[in-house]
């Protein structure tokens, strides 16, 4: 389970968001939607201290950290339990896709070589991905880069993993598949909170949604109540804006 | 007229030196790689004090020349440091391209390092690497990629630079030439074969260098 509470963060004097509190549970799948530039990804992003957030706590599994005194232990700590997936994949150009899933449970989680290659080799299987595991990612489709950075995230046994906008770098023909993926992952309980545009996605995937707008969380609830009678007017203006293109009906 | 024959006759003997220019440039080349490496990291990484003392390092051996700093090496410490009047040409000549070399050197590796993508960074961080495994296993080896052609430019340069080490006192290639000529008094035919002699040299590297880049971007190819 996973859990802040009251974390705020500012970029020098401007403040990104104010005593935000969430909590999911194990197998919890939570979407944020929301305006561009109101934090979500920055919230996202203060979970595993990618930006260090200036106050409050944050719990993943049985650590729980103060964001005031956080140590480099406690931070690191907090990445082991968390895994991330990038808009930009953020693979490393110098290594090949297996090489990319397996990196992490060499080098943070001490597996054995041969071990960790067999393991991601599984998780190559289950990404679609087994015939590339020898490729470099510039020779790779955006959307298997994709599919490569998410197998890598699957690859820490994270109890959390966070999607920054997954599918927001792809040309339209790999949207598809790597939501896909991640419908897969959700099916198989994997708790994770999306950043995203998609939604659809957050109708059809997530347990709750959570609407944010300028630094706060609106309001929040199953996908179906927040997308056919959402409480606040701003939700309800986001909504329509967003889903009138779409034609899908309206709040 | 050329006396080719003299030429020829002297290509063995300017080439017996030959080693030692190389020996020359290479250990400097060694020494300067790891320096410029800790400099450009410290600097990277804004390490508190430290990153003062490498801009400082960088700036006064980008801004003398290089013979300045072999004189103030050779004749100008010992009188400072006792210890260092026993020191020979050939150690002063490598320690002075070692630092100042570094200081270039640095400069190259730091741009190769922060060329790198953020976003691999970040990625290597979220999966709780820690800094020194990210430079190490992810940064480093493609920052190497990225600055591998102007390090092997510098690689070049100190080469030819090894010829001011006969300034020292150092019978190297140049020093060699320069006094075969003197007693020949045929200048032209020594110093242009002397000159043969580097270019030739430089061009199997630069030969080497292309090879050496076509190898390290094949993982980069679409």
């Amino acid at each position: 389970m996973i859990t802040l509470e009251s974390v705020s963060k500012r970029f020098g004097q401007q403040p990104v968001f104010t005593d935000v509190d969430l909590h999911l549970e194990q197998g919890e799948i939570i979407v944020i939607i929301g305006p561009s530039g109101t934090g979500k990804s920055t919230l996202l992003r203060c979970i595993n201290f990618l930006e260090r957030p200036e106050a409050g706590h944050i719990t993943v599994g049985d650590l729980r950290v103060d964001a005031r005194r956080a140590s480099r232990a406690d931070i690191l700590a907090l990445r082991r339990r968390t895994a991330f997936v990038f808009q930009n994949y953020g693979l490393f150009a110098n290594k090949t896709a297996l090489e990319n899933i397996s990196e992490g449970m060499i080098v943070v989680d001490k597996l054995p070589k041969a071990q960790a290659y067999a393991r991601a080799r599984e998780i190559l299987e289950r990404i679609g991905l087994a015939d590339k595991a020898d490729a470099y990612p510039a020779s790779l489709s955006g959307g298997q880069q994709q599919r490569v950075g998410i197998g890598r995230a699957m690859a820490a046994n994270a109890d959390v993993i966070l999607f920054d906008e997954p599918t927001s770098s792809l040309d339209p023909q790999w949207v598809e598949e790597v939501l896909g993926l991640m419908k897969q992952l959700a099916a198989e309980q994997q708790t994770m909170i999306v950043v995203t545009h998609e939604m659809q996605f957050a109708r059809d995937v997530a347990d709750r949604v959570v609407f944010m707008d300028e630094g706060q969380i609106v309001e929040q609830g199953p996908p179906e109540a927040l997308f056919t009678n959402p409480q606040d007017e701003r939700t309800r203006r986001f909504l329509r804006k967003i889903l009138a293109p779409t034609g899908q009906a309206l709040p | 007229m050329l006396n080719v024959e003299y030429m020829w006759d002297l290509l063995p003997v300017l080439l017996s030196y030959l080693p030692l220019t190389l020996q020359m440039a290479s250990i400097a080349m060694v020494f300067a790689l790891i320096i410029a490496c800790l400099l450009a990291v410290v600097r990277v990484s804004k390490v508190p004090v430290l990153n003062g003392a490498a801009l400082l390092f960088i700036s006064f051996f980008r801004g003398t020349p290089l013979l300045v700093q072999l004189f103030l090496f050779y004749y100008g410490l010992p009188q400072l440091i006792n210890a260092l009047i026993s020191i020979n040409g050939v150690t002063a000549a490598v320690l002075g391209l070692t630092l100042h070399f570094s200081a270039y050197m640095a400069e190259s590796i730091r741009a190769a390092i922060v060329g790198i993508d953020r976003s691999q960074t970040e990625a290597a961080l979220s999966i709780g690497m820690t800094q020194s495994q990210l430079m190490q296993r992810i940064i480093l080896p493609q920052a190497t990629r990225v600055a591998t052609p102007t390090l092997m430019n510098y690689y070049i340069d100190m080469i030819k630079a090894t010829s001011l080490a006969f300034t020292l006192g150092v019978t190297e290639m140049m020093g060699a030439t320069q006094k075969e000529a003197s007693g020949s008094f045929l200048y032209l035919e020594a110093f242009l074969m002397v000159a043969l002699i580097y270019w030739v040299v430089v061009e199997v590297l630069s030969w080497g260098q292309r090879r050496l880049e076509t190898h390290l971007n094949k993982a980069y190819q679409r």
